[in-house]
């Protein structure tokens, strides 16, 4: 491991015209949960861009930033690795952009491995790898402020001396805790490093070992520790890992989640629904041609509307998943869930996944990433799509609203609550049916992937670091509604408004719209399942998006006269649903393919159409059965 | 039983530890993982990478309900989570010393 390779002075006089315009680039490189986000977002700011890397879905994110110097640098953080020997696409990413091999990417200028100063162990054997690859490497010591705590103490100079790069501490989530990164940055790139030779090559066990080994040899030179167990986290691992306790914890806190959900997003989407139908009725007045007026109202507000009352549940859920993932919890209940997991054939990292696609199945689909066995990976998004979404909520919330009566069960419980907590818990018991099915069927295998995780210390989340990743998926959702949502609900508006009633009809308008040709084209087959027309003429659109069917219904019923709000369509809803069509429509969009988004990401992540298909079918025999079940049972106990 | 030369008769595999135990690991030892999802170099260059190799201190924290299954190892100051049967994988000597 002798390796000055990334320090050798060598100067670029030559070359330097072309840098001193462009920005230098820098990649941020780590385990995970070193706080490489959070120091991303502490150099970078709002000033931060997400996309893909080209031809995979392996998430990019380069940010700006000017250091004091006054030097533009462009960042990339780069998913977190214990090592270069990519095991996963994520992983590859990372080798690949270490190594200047991705094609579409500049070679970065220097690289920043950053590590949790408070569990070096293992990062310095990565810091030990990377030097092979030969380019400019800096070591930022993040969390600092923990390891202090806990009585580490590390000599920076005699670490930065052994490993022969330099060594800054960091405090990712401090106000200035970047200063002296930033300071040594401009050092770094001013010296204008030349990159040496890579000799790196995907290490053996041996090599690999010997890494550790001098990794442990620099931590006992340079680092003094007590060693131990931080203290917090130990009492709080007594309880939230005790085998029942733990479970029960885990099933206690998922279900406060769904009831906030729930409860407290109630009051703002009231306001959010009342402002919206305040609005209509303005627009209801205005001097305008009569056609334009109801395009307006019915169509565009309206269906809006009722699909941005949605966005408090969003950002309640969304906002409880970065805290889960924050606090360092995700990763004991992937521990707690992986014997249940496996047992279903699901592996415990599964779990992150699944549990992000109960906010949306998109992230989850893609979050599968972090698991590295393909047939794990391919069950796991398989059964994603059942999770129950936050697009699923509107429509859930709009049936029970109206036909579940709002009491208290045991005294304490509210009915409404419960019946959600169970339409969440179907969709996870189907989940885990069909991955035992499709483990068996597809794979015809019983041993998987290992579960091998690391448990983070707790750690304090950043109310900050929460708001801006709580804010970047409202912003996602809103986009959303503003785009595929809005035209979809314009479509159905057209759908629903043409041809026009002949003169002298009797009807409602919408009895002789296009909408109604086609509800009534496939109502044989939705007859048995207690579907009328409206519901048949809504599924169509709520391919697009399942929250759409919300406001597809709605804007079907107000023009059929009623008023647009979601409330307002659920009182329509009582009076026109059997309570019995109500369930088995439940029972439909649990399982229910109702997302053409999804199908896309299904499509992209598997590079395959029949994957794509698979899950289309599946689903659509699911939630054809179920809804067949439903409204049979319930009819036939007088439901109907 | 692999190698029994290297291996003291007090060894054990940490995947039969039961919550508690303490000590050192002493080998690695592919042979007896053979239940494990991966094949033995693949496994093994993963347990190093996650810091099991001889030497380091082991203490095994917590386990899951079902079957003591998966362990919660406190390795060398890093906590892992991992299933027993690739736990065999990694060869045990207890420590009598609790600091
Ligand atoms: N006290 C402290 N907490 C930090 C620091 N850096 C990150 N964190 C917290 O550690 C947790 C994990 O950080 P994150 O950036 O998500 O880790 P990543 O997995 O490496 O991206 C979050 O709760 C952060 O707020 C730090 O320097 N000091």
């Amino acid at each position: 491991m002798n390796g000055d390779i990334s320090v050798a002075p060598l100067p670029r006089a030559e070359q330097a015209p072309e840098s001193t315009a462009a920005a230098a680039i820098v990649a941020l490189v780590g385990n995970p949960n070193c706080g490489k986000t959070a120091l991303f977002n502490a150099l970078t700011g709002s000033r931060q861009k997400v996309a893909n890397y080209p031809g995979v879905t392996v998430e990019k994110k380069t940010g700006q930033f000017t250091t004091p110097a006054g030097r533009a640098i462009k960042v990339v953080d780069l998913p977190g690795t214990y090592s270069l020997r990519a095991r996963s696409p994520d992983e590859e990413i990372t080798r690949d952009a270490v190594l200047g091999r991705l094609a579409t990417e500049a070679v970065p200028d220097l690289i920043v491995c950053v590590a949790d100063a408070s569990n070096l162990r293992l990062a310095l054997r990565l810091v030990l790898e990377l030097k092979h690859v030969g380019r400019p490497l800096l070591l930022s010591l993040n969390m600092m402020d923990i390891a202090r705590k806990r009585g580490i103490e590390i000599d920076i100079d005699r670490l930065s001396a052994a490993l022969g790069i330099p060594v800054v501490s960091s405090v990712a989530v401090r106000r200035g805790g970047t200063d002296g990164l930033l300071a040594e940055l401009d050092r770094a790139l001013d010296r204008r490093l030349q990159a040496g030779v890579s000799d790196w090559h995907a290490p053996n066990a041996s090599e690999l070992r010997s890494g550790q080994r001098e990794a442990d040899r620099l931590l006992r030179l340079a680092v003094r520790s007590e060693g131990r167990l931080d203290p917090g986290t130990a009492k709080a691992d007594a309880l939230l890992l005790h085998p029942v306790a733990g479970l029960v914890i885990l099933l206690a806190i998922l279900f406060v989640m769904f009831q906030a959900v729930f409860a407290w997003a109630r009051p703002l989407m009231d306001a959010i629904s009342d402002g919206f139908t305040w609005f209509g009725a303005l627009v209801g007045e205005a001097p305008l041609p009569e056609i334009l007026r109801s395009f307006l109202k019915d169509g565009v507000i309206a269906g809006v509307g009722s699909v941005i009352v949605f966005l408090p549940q969003i950002t309640i859920l969304f906002f409880f998943i970065l805290l889960l993932e924050d606090l360092g919890y995700m990763a004991r209940a992937a521990f707690l869930m992986d014997k249940i997991m496996g047992g279903a054939g699901l592996h415990g990292r599964a779990f992150i996944p699944l549990l992000s696609s109960f906010a949306c199945a998109i992230p989850g689909i893609m979050a599968t990433r972090v698991i590295d066995d393909r047939r794990d990976r391919l069950t796991t998004i398989l059964v994603a799509p059942l999770m129950t979404c936050s697009a699923r909520i509107p429509v859930y919330t709009l049936i029970i609203s109206a036909f579940i009566p709002d009491r208290q069960v045991w005294g304490v419980v509210g009915l409404q609550g419960l019946v959600m907590f169970g339409l969440y818990a179907v969709g996870i018991v189907g989940a885990l049916v069909v991955s035992f099915i499709a483990k068996r069927l597809f794979w015809r295998t019983n041993a998987g992937e290992p579960f091998m995780l690391e448990l983070p210390d707790y750690k304090i989340p950043q109310l900050k670091s929460l708001l801006l990743g709580v804010w970047a998926r409202a912003l996602a959702f809103l986009k959303r509604a503003g785009t595929t949502i809005l035209s979809m609900m314009i479509l159905i508006w057209v759908l629903a408004s043409f041809p026009q009633p002949p003169d002298g009809a009797t009807g409602p308008a919408i009895n002789y719209s296009l909408a109604a040709m086609i509800g009534n084209a496939i109502a044989p087959l939705t007859h048995p399942l207690g579907f009328n027309w409206q519901i048949n003429v809504a599924l169509v659109p709520g391919m697009a998006a399942r929250e759409v069917a919300v406001g597809a219904l709605g804007t079907i019923y107000s023009i059929d006269g009623g008023e647009s709000a979601a409330d307002k369509i659920g009182q329509v809803l009582s009076g026109q649903w059997s309570l019995a069509t109500a369930l088995a429509f439940l029972a439909w969009y649990i399982f229910a393919p109702q997302c053409a988004s999804t199908l896309a990401v299904i499509r992209r992540e598997t590079g395959s159409w029949k994957w794509m298909a698979v899950t289309f079918f599946y689903m659509l025999a699911l939630a054809y059965a179920a809804a067949f079940a439903v409204f049979q049972v319930a009819s036939a106990l007088g439901a109907g | 039983m692999p190698d029994q030369t290297i291996i003291s008769h007090r060894t054990l595999p940490l995947g039969e530890a039961r919550v508690g135990f303490r000590g050192r690991i002493v080998a690695l030892d592919m042979h007896s993982a053979d239940g494990a999802g991966l094949p033995g170099p693949e496994l093994e260059r993963r347990l190093i990478e996650l810091g099991f190799v001889e030497g380091a201190t082991v203490e095994l924290l917590h386990q899951g309900l079902f079957g003591g299954d998966p362990i919660a190892v406190r390795v060398a100051g890093t906590t892992i989570a991992l299933r027993r049967r690739e736990a065999m994988a990694v060869s045990v000597a207890p420590m009598k010393t609790p600091s």
